[in-house]
């Protein structure tokens, strides 16, 4: 089963967040960069799929040269090779643009004879959230898509479509009531959401061999712009305060209220 | 909010290793009212120190460097946060094994034991080194790792403890005010201090501190990249945090050490990475902290594939991870020394930054004893923040020195390296004319002064065998044997030198006189005209520096002295003068200076001028205005390099003009134009002329360097009482000039030291003085006149006689030497015959 993850490099950002001069982006300076979380797990996940039926793990993203540093970090913990989608902005493309993107690589990567059965996406990039790129890949494919994935295991029982030629997986992901679990004939596209595996750390042996992975090139296209977005505001931050419990063992009856009103513990 | 106090005798800012050493022994010294601020939270704020990999090696070829680290050892030892792991400096090529024989020198000379070691045996104590990969290594037991952050927490709890201080974390500075020129308060988030002391200890934004007063602290931020993998399972099967030697690969710039089940790789190979102080991220941007910056993958890459040749069992294991990797910002200083003491620019304005956990509580003891009595224990002279230039303080002379540095950090570094960025920033008149000779340029605070001339290389037929040519690569590197050329045909005929680096300042109005005589130890109500070589010392009697000073008139007095040192003796000067009546000016880039000497100068002299120059009209020991063609030149008889002649000053402007002037009427009489090589070290060895920050420093008296005269003035100056007490005391050591017997190696080759080489006994063993310091070599240079290799060094009395026969430790092997004076009696010319002819 060969895999494809669609990954995208945002800022690696731990508390405060500003905006770049046109307010529809992360100020980025001193800040290093990343993987969405989402991803992350998106890429364990097809590590352990492709370990689990046998076959390769290709990570794509589309941005900038420096993106392909995102590429090497998913290959130094287990994915095969890389494709860059180069785009000197991605800021420029919108979600709709991106999928058309994708199909488009996808399309062409099957003319030169490597095809993806189960294509992962993060749920939402961790800068952007826009929550849409996997369903429209999956619109342009025409294949299925699942979202808010978090385990994935192969085979499992057959769906109501039957099989449709290059195999099924077992998807569960949380619901609004409980977890839900889908039998999925592939090829399809899955849209992870992180929490359901832990992301590896990678080895040395992993990064060196990163370092050689082959990555292949394409020069994005002039994006349509659809469904661009307008702006990002920053959500009003709340003034935070500390209330000292007290000092040693005088303390504990209050911390004990403070963990019985949170829910950490039961009363 | 909890606001901080309204006053304070000092404001401490930083809460790191430094600050928190400083406030400590501020304590210790009786200081109350401290105020120690920090922008980050504690007990790790954020900046350098809770990132350091916290290990230490002792032996550094500095001595300033390891009197601190040894110093910081024993503190960290006494707070008893310092466990002793060992460590190994291992070699992959023979170049470097090489280095690590000078390494052994250096333990030697500061007497801490290390050994060099094979293979087998770093892999017997470091079973995961594959010792086919390495080739030897130095080994020294009393390596160890501290805990930094620990330790800070313990002293500044101390100072606490004892109501001398008052903490205040999550408080940044936003400004300082400066009032006459003196500190006047610090402005933080929390409130006001009045306060007329700032010490900055705040690493890698100190220079954003300093600069709220308008003053530089000329440092950048530079990252040191690290990471941090595990777990390791021949590490996680023995307790505790470190078990296993640290292990340095200085042939690929990189460290391995052990930190409980991981393994820490740190690399100095990666590019240079340098910010702005203004760049790092604040505490709430930050995903670390500040100073653990987004790591950049492409610079660490070609580490692992060494480092794991160097590890392979540990490193290429698939399941021990790379679970930490930072770029860790730290301090880096143009010279590379830390920047502690007094801003000349901002009285009251301390620094103690740019310094490594391994000097922390070194550095905090020595510049709390210099803030309290205003000398340190230990001499850190060569750390003065008084001792930069006005473009050494620019942020693009740090940027060049600093990137150019950087990769130096394990490398290998001969004592004679030049720096090949930020070049040709101070040119004397006369440069154009000596880069038509074929003059080799070395640099001295910014200036571009001529080692040796490549158009005198057709001396070396003249003199032949005289020159002493060296064979060996290490030996001859950043030498010419035209130094060597040039010095035998100035004592035959004349030299003419180049001097436009000295710092020159003049002290003048009605006080000067008072004022010069209260910082001097000679005598200087003089008559006008005299110039007086003059050691100038601290109250302890040690010295701060030697120099001359001309009594130009009843009121003013000019002191030269030399490029390297200079503006920190401007600053002592300018720091002693009274209240009113005595001014300094700074007369450096007014004046050039050139220097004539040899039997011939007197002649080439007397042919340019009407002035009588004659032996009896123009004493040694005298300046006076002369003419010589339509200049008026500032003509001073003394000498350095032991000659007859004269120092000439002139205009800058003027420079070349009389620089031309001599080198017309001086051809008739081979006068040659001769590099620093000689003045520096050929001319001053074979004379037995001591060097500041070589041979003369805070820690050796007057009498122990063969310096004090028959009579002290009636006077007080500075450091009178001690002086008076040194000079009933026997010395504790005596500086000697020692010449090399044989410099036949066991290969065969002829060798010659460069300076630093441990002296021991003609059994070989170690010799120590009544300072408890090892003898070692503190210059080194031909003395082509006597056809000898002259050492200086201190020995024990016992062993200052002469004829004694010792032997000097050059790479690992014993050469004989003999003790030739035993006091300031020159081996050349010992009756000075030459000077007053």
């Amino acid at each position: 089963m060969n895999i494809l993850v669609c990954i995208k490099r945002v800022p690696d950002i731990a508390g405060s967040v500003t905006l770049d001069a046109t307010g529809t982006g992360i100020d980025e300076s001193g800040l290093g960069h990343t993987m969405s979380s989402h991803e992350e797990c998106a890429v364990e996940l097809a590590i352990q799929t492709a370990a689990q039926a046998g076959g390769t793990v290709t990570v794509l993203t589309l941005g900038p040269a420096e993106a392909v540093e995102q590429l090497r970090a998913a290959v130094a913990v287990g994915a095969n090779d890389g494709i860059l989608v180069e785009a000197a902005d991605p800021s420029v493309f919108a979600p709709e643009d991106i999928a058309q993107v994708i199909g488009d690589v996808i399309r062409d990567r099957a003319e030169a004879g490597q095809t993806f059965d189960l294509v992962l996406t993060g749920d939402d990039a961790a800068d952007t959230g826009d929550f849409q790129v996997g369903i429209r890949l999956a619109y342009d494919l025409g294949y299925p898509v699942l979202t808010n994935i978090q385990t994935i295991s192969v085979g499992g029982a057959a769906g109501g479509g039957g099989e449709r030629g290059s195999g099924r997986i077992e998807a569960r992901g949380i619901g609004p009531v409980g977890t839900e679990i889908f039998s999925l004939d592939l090829p399809a596209v899955v849209a992870v959401h992180e929490g359901g595996v832990d992301p590896r750390y990678p080895s040395i042996t992993g990064r060196m061999k990163a370092k050689k992975a082959q990555v292949v090139e394409y020069d994005a296209p002039v994006p349509g712009m659809g469904s661009p977005r307008l702006r990002l505001e920053l959500p009003e931050v709340k003034a935070s305060s500390v209330t000292i419990l007290g000092e040693g063992p005088e303390a504990a009856p209050a911390l004990v209220d403070v963990l019985e009103e949170i829910g950490v513990i039961r009363p | 909010m909890a606001s901080v106090p309204a006053q304070a005798s000092v404001v401490v800012v930083g809460a790191g290793i430094v600050g928190n050493s400083l406030v400590h022994h501020l304590a210790e010294l009786g200081w109350t009212d401290i105020v120690q601020i920090d922008k980050g939270p504690l007990p790790n704020p954020g900046g350098s120190t809770g990132h350091a990999s916290n290990f230490i090696f002792p032996v550094d070829h500095s001595r300033e460097i390891t009197d601190l680290t040894l110093d910081s050892m024993r503190q960290y030892k006494e707070l008893g946060v310092f466990t002793e792991s060992g460590g190994f400096e291992v070699a992959r090529t023979e170049e470097r094994m090489e280095e690590l024989r000078r390494r052994m020198a250096s333990a030697r000379a500061w007497g801490i034991e290390s050994s060099l070691v094979t293979p087998a045996e770093v892999a017997e104590k470091v079973p995961f080194v594959d010792p086919e990969a390495i080739l030897g290594a130095f080994w020294t037991p009393t390596v160890g790792v501290v805990d930094s952050v620990r330790a800070g927490t313990m002293m500044r709890e101390s100072a606490e403890a004892k109501g001398a201080l008052t903490v205040s974390p999550n408080t940044e500075v936003t400004g300082i005010d400066v009032r006459d020129g003196q500190i006047a308060a610090v402005y933080t988030t929390k409130g006001e201090v009045a306060t007329n002391r700032i010490l900055i200890a705040c690493g890698v934004w100190s220079p954003r501190i300093a600069a709220m007063a308008g003053a530089a602290i000329p440092l950048t931020p530079a990252v040191h990249q690290m990471i941090s993998v595990g777990p390791v399972p021949q590490l996680a099967e023995r307790p505790g945090e470190i078990s296993f030697p640290i292990v340095r690969d200085m042939d690929t710039f990189c460290y391995e050490r052990q930190h409980g089940s991981d393994m820490e790789i740190g690399s100095y190979a990666h590019r240079p990475i340098l910010h702005d102080p203004d760049e790092i991220p604040s505490i709430e941007a930050a995903k670390l902290s500040p100073t653990e910056m987004p790591f950049t993958e492409d610079d660490f890459d070609p580490q692992l594939e060494q480092a794991v040749e160097l590890m392979p069992e540990v490193l290429s294991n698939p399941d021990v991870e790379i679970r930490y990797a930072i770029n860790g910002l730290l301090s880096l200083t143009p010279d590379g020394a830390p920047i502690l003491g007094e801003s000349p620019q901002v009285k009251g304005l301390w620094s103690a930054a740019a310094v490594w956990v391994k000097e922390g509580p070194g550095v905090g003891r020595a510049v709390a004893e210099w803030m309290t009595h205003g000398l340190p224990e230990i001499d850190v002279q060569g750390a003065d923040i008084a001792r930069f230039h006005s473009h050494q303080r620019t942020r693009e002379h740090v940027r060049a020195r600093t990137s150019e540095a950087f990769n130096k950090t394990y490398g290998i570094v001969h004592p004679g390296e030049q720096w090949a960025s930020d070049r040709d920033v101070r040119r004397s008149p006369m440069w154009h004319r000596e880069a038509d000779l074929g003059a080799v340029f070395f640099e001295a605070g910014g200036w571009e002064r001529p080692q040796w001339y490549q158009s005198n290389a057709g001396l070396l037929e003249e003199f032949g065998d005289a020159v002493m040519d060296r064979s060996a690569e290490w030996d001859s590197r950043w030498w010419s044997p035209i130094i060597n050329a040039e010095h035998l045909a100035m004592r035959q005929r004349a030299g003419l030198v180049d001097l436009s680096s000295f710092v020159i300042f003049d002290i003048f109005g009605p006080a000067a006189l008072d004022a010069v005589q209260h910082i001097a130890l000679a005598q200087m109500d003089v008559a006008i005209g005299r110039v007086v070589y003059t050691p100038i010392l601290d109250e302890n009697g040690g010295f701060r520096s030697d120099l001359t000073i001309m009594r130009l008139a009843h009121d003013r007095f000019r002191v030269v002295t030399g490029a390297a040192h200079g503006m920190v003796d401007l600053k002592w000067f300018a720091d002693r003068l009274p209240d009113t009546g005595a001014q300094i000016a700074d007369l450096t880039s007014s004046w050039t200076t050139i220097g004539l000497w040899g039997p011939r100068a007197r002649d080439i002299l007397g042919g340019l001028t009407s002035s009588d120059v004659s032996h009896e009209a123009f004493k040694f020991g005298t300046a006076r205005t002369i003419e010589i063609g339509s200049l008026e030149v500032l003509a001073s008889r003394i000498s350095y390099v032991g000659d007859l002649g004269w120092e000439l000053y002139v205009p800058m402007e003027s420079g070349l003009k009389l620089w031309d002037a001599l080198m017309d009427t001086g051809h008739a009489h081979g006068l040659l134009p001769v590099g620093l090589g000689v003045y520096g070290t050929t001319g001053r060895i074979e004379k037995g002329y001591r060097a500041f920050g070589t041979e003369l420093d805070s820690e050796r008296s007057v009498v122990e360097v063969g310096m004090s005269r028959p009579k002290v003035k009636s006077q007080d100056f500075v450091g009178r009482a001690a002086h008076l007490r040194h000079r009933e005391e026997d010395p504790k050591t005596v500086l000697c000039s020692l010449t090399v017997d044989d410099h036949t190696s066991a290969g065969g080759e002829k060798r010659y030291m460069l300076g630093g080489e441990p002296i021991v006994s003609a059994d070989g063993d170690p010799l120590i003085d009544g300072h408890g310091r090892h003898s070692y070599v503190t210059s080194a240079g031909s003395a082509p006149s006597l056809g000898k290799h002259v050492l200086m060094a201190f020995l024990p009395p016992a062993e200052a006689v002469l004829g004694n026969r010792l032997q000097v430790v050059y790479m690992e092997e014993f050469y004989p030497v003999t003790v030739a004076s035993v006091d300031s009696t020159p081996l050349f010319d010992p009756d000075n015959e030459c000077i007053r002819r």
